[in-house]
């Protein structure tokens, strides 16, 4: 299930943005320095792949309603879980620019949900359990392995996908929790999502395992280069984690630090656009520092009042009384900081190309 | 003229699960020759063309291309004087843009920008479909996707080409501008195909495969003649060569 | 499987409209890159019982689909499609948000419409009371509306690829981007071969249930994973026979001017504007003030 823009808060949305930015650029350094470039196109059309087998569904016994194969686990088994992961976030990235699933801002987390659970929780910890490497280099004729690593994949993808979809379910329940947009209690959510993922788990965890297993019968080798290309320890698993806990907590921290009530981060990061202005302008530095001035007095002492009068007329029947307080500063403050950074990045390299 | 001679001697290869591919194959082609290498299907075509560009090693035997043994240490050096057309269009095609596709081979080969649009262009105009230069490849005719194929691989200067069915799925329109086109090459020209017309108009010389071996290699026409040899292979005489049904039924009233 | 055939139909449509020429169109992909990110922003930081102030922005799509002549009717269209979801979970909202947020005082009304021009009784006086959780429903819808508008205004005014090339100037990293091409690339390719095995055993089945068992599902896409692998291997083939040795470059001449400079700092201003001063409730004051002096 897809978060959406709609229903996030720009601090959660922002957070899980930096949170899964880092993951993609951990793992694009993973693989620029271990992967062989036959890789390069095979996690393309695996990513092209998870699309279009979703033209293929089979029918569910009983319930009448259709099944198809899930993103994340299979594409884990087959290339790892960093190749795995930016597979899975380019997948999500397309749906999010043309089918607008999700949306934009909600895409960290929904990139977070749908990939980080799979490549780097149910992946490592849970199907590698299962499926060590030298099972699936077995040769096929001795039958008694042979069905001891058949059950092996079954049961680490069937478990491994259940957790990956509880986890992901539970993740866009914090993250709704979080936002604040949606008045759905915690609990209440909560039973109603991770029943539902319970049953898409158990349904994804029996194709990931009868695919896998249809790949491993056809083309033994597939599998075990695939395990055996990027290995995945403790302590890289470890570093992740902590450094996407750090990653959340500042992002998190300064968010909400912008949206606290500390006046000053409003004034700062507007004085800083003042300086975009005289950055981007083409007269250069020299432009006068009243426009800045102007630029600042312009806005009133940050009181946004939205609801100034609760009175009648009809466009204002909305009007609400909405307490904004100075979460507006935080965020606008954050963005305005963003264009100061990316323009003086044009604007220095403008320089330089000059 | 011993430039650009592709050479194969006693070539064999077997596949992993004990399939031989090609078995003790050799010729020699020189430079600026058009060879048409035909088969039934299964014959080893396509296995041939894959030790061409270096991607399969043979079992036992030597390929030359130019004047370099092919293998591992070589395999950079002659892939650049080699030009390989898929006979997928769509696995050739994998940039976002036709102009990023065609500029792809020569980026890599390290040449400055100016000159890469400039090859860019002159490649397109070559194969006639300079228009299609800001286009993405899905959505392109088979037509048009062959023609950019082609340009993707001139666009790297080759002087070998090595074409895998360069005339499937083409209409007829298409099929003879692309006919057209490849009379035009000097490039020396490996062409594996089962259009046997084509082969006629666009190949002096042709190998014939069977089972892995060559069972003929000699001029074109002079093969195609022999009904035979072409029956044995699972091959046909071209339309061409045969008589007009229409014609020939007319004649008879 | 038709949902993703019209979402393949949908993304060729897109890909069209994003081929078309205006001056949206030719501007610098990170100048809208930027400024859909902004907008997204912006719209998202309002409290949750927001909605007047939300209302302005819709000048941002509006501005834009006239600018880049886009068919508004598709676009419309393609949001409702999307729309279900953000229904269900804000529905919630009215249901367990009963506190009483807004309170009409119908006397104001009656007054208003007899100083129009209406002079019959309308009838009773009264209140009418909305709770918190129908006005933040309503917001979310905005939301919705808004957000999902500006994504699909980014991809067909700009193309994938070229969002990607911004993306990359952005400093996302180039194994993601490389990503994104070959995806995007490839999609078309598989849905289309998805589609064919499909169709293929589809007209051999001949009852008119058309369900398919478990076991030929599980064949299928397994055949299909096999093709796919299959595809990437002769890929990388043909990448190799053309000099690539694990970097892939693109030559792109892309330039921030002072149209991009312009388009970027205008939007933002305005939208900055319109978070700070609500405007819809100011205007309304305004009629107000106007209608009853």
């Amino acid at each position: 299930m897809h978060m959406a823009d709609a229903l996030i808060s720009p601090a959660v949305g922002g957070t899980m943005w930096a949170v899964t930015a880092g993951l993609i650029g951990y793992c694009s350094k993973k693989v620029k320095n271990e992967m062989d470039d036959q890789k390069i196109p095979l996690m393309g059309v695996l990513g092209a792949f998870i699309f279009a087998s979703q033209m293929i569904n089979f029918t569910i016994p009983i319930t009448g309603s259709s099944g198809h194969l899930g993103g994340g686990m299979i594409l884990a088994i087959l290339l790892g879980p960093h190749i795995a992961f930016l597979t899975m976030a380019s997948v999500l990235t397309v749906q999010a620019l043309f089918f607008a699933d999700g949306g934009l801002l909600a895409l960290g987390c929904n990139i977070f949900n749908l990939g980080f659970f799979p490549c780097f929780i149910a992946y490592p910890l849970i199907y590698k359990t299962f499926v060590k490497d030298a099972d699936t280099n077995y040769m096929r004729s001795n039958s008694i392995d042979f069905k001891k690593t058949e059950r092996k994949i079954l049961a680490g993808s069937i478990i491994g996908a259940i957790v990956a979809l509880q986890m992901g379910a539970f993740a866009v329940v914090i993250e709704t929790l979080f936002s604040g947009i949606s008045e759905l209690p915690f609990t209440t959510f909560l039973m109603l999502m991770q029943p539902i993922h319970l049953a898409i788990g158990v349904v994804e965890g029996l194709t990931t395992a009868a695919v896998v297993l249809f790949i491993w019968k056809a083309r033994p080798e597939i599998l075990s280069s695939a395990s055996s290309s990027s290995p995945i320890g403790r302590t890289p698993i470890f570093k992740v984690v902590v450094g996407l806990a750090a990653a959340a907590l500042i992002t998190g921290g300064a968010l909400s630090w912008f949206a606290s009530s500390n006046p000053d981060g409003l004034e700062w990061a507007m004085f800083k656009t003042a300086g975009v202005e005289e950055l981007e302008s083409p007269d250069g530095i020299h432009t006068s520092l009243s426009a800045i001035q102007e630029k600042t007095a312009f806005l009133p002492d940050y009181g946004f009042k939205s609801g100034e009068s609760n009175e009648l007329s009809e466009s204002s029947a909305e009007s609400v009384k909405v307490e904004l307080g100075t979460s507006v500063s935080g965020v606008v403050g954050g963005i305005l900081t963003l264009i100061f950074a990316v323009a003086i990045g044009f604007a220095l390299r403008q320089k330089k190309s000059n | 003229m011993s430039h650009h001679i592709v050479q194969a001697d006693n070539l064999h290869y077997t596949y992993p699960d004990g399939t031989v591919g090609l078995n003790k194959i050799n010729f020699k082609i020189h430079h600026g020759e058009s060879v048409a290498l035909v088969g039934s299907n299964g014959a080893g075509k396509s296995t041939l063309l894959l030790h061409l560009i270096g991607s399969l090693a043979p079992t036992d035997g030597d390929i030359r291309i130019g004047d370099f043994p092919l293998n591992k240490k070589n395999l950079k050096l002659v892939r650049r004087s080699v030009g390989m057309v898929f006979q997928d269009p769509d696995d050739q095609l994998f940039m976002p843009t036709v102009f990023d596709d065609v500029a792809f081979g020569p980026i890599n080969l390290g040449i400055p920008e100016k000159e890469v649009e400039q090859r860019v262009m002159d490649s397109l105009e070559t194969v006639g479909v300079p228009h299609l230069i800001r286009r993405s490849p899905h959505k392109l005719s088979g037509g048009e996707k062959r023609a950019v194929a082609i340009a993707t691989v001139l666009a790297t200067t080759p002087d070998i080409l090595i074409m895998d069915e360069p005339s499937s799925n083409l209409d007829p329109s298409s099929r003879r501008r692309l006919i057209n086109l490849l009379k035009t090459f000097t490039h020396t020209k490996i062409i594996a195909t089962h259009d046997l017309d084509m082969a006629l108009e666009v190949c002096s010389r042709t190998i014939i495969l069977d089972r892995g071996q060559i069972v003929a290699d000699g001029l074109t026409k002079e093969l195609f003649i022999d009904e035979n040899l072409l029956k044995t292979s699972g091959l046909e005489k071209p339309l061409t060569m045969q008589r007009c049904p229409v014609c020939s039924n007319y004649s008879k009233i | 499987m038709s949902n993703l055939q019209n979402n393949l139909f949908d993304i060729f449509y897109i890909d069209t409209l994003a081929c078309r020429q205006s001056w949206i169109h030719s501007l610098d992909p990170r100048a809208k890159v930027l400024t859909t990110l902004i907008f997204v922003g912006i719209v998202v930081s309002f409290d949750k019982y927001e909605i007047a102030m939300l209302i302005p922005f819709f000048i941002y799509p509006a501005v834009a689909i006239a600018l880049a002549d886009l068919p508004f009717v598709y676009l419309a269209k393609k949001m409702l499609l999307l729309l279900p979801f953000a229904f269900f979970i804000g529905i919630f909202n009215p249901l367990m948000d009963n506190k009483t947020l807004i309170t009409f005082d119908l006397k104001d009304i009656v007054d208003l419409m007899e100083f129009i021009g209406f002079k019959e009784n309308i009838g009773k006086m009264g209140t009418i009371d909305i709770s918190g959780g129908w006005v933040s429903f309503l917001s979310i819808m905005i939301r919705f509306c808004l957000t999902v508008g500006a994504a699909l205004i980014l991809i067909s005014t700009t193309g994938f690829d070229a969002v990607c090339l911004a993306l990359q100037r952005f400093g996302v990293p180039r194994p993601f981007i490389v990503q994104l091409m070959f995806l995007y690339r490839y999609m078309f390719v598989l849905i289309d071969e998805a589609s064919r095995m499909v169709r293929a055993r589809s007209l051999r089945t001949f009852d008119n249930s058309n369900q398919m068992r478990f076991g030929i599902f599980i064949s299928m896409v397994g055949q299909l994973l096999l093709r796919t692998m299959d595809r990437a291997q002769r890929i990388h083939l043909a990448m190799c026979c053309r000099g690539f040795e694990g970097d892939i470059q693109m030559l792109r001449a892309i330039n921030f001017g002072v149209p991009e400079t312009l388009f970027t700092a205008g939007w933002t201003s305005l939208f900055v504007i319109l978070r700070l001063y609500n405007i819809p409730v100011k205007l309304g004051m305004m009629i107000e003030n106007l209608l009853l002096s």
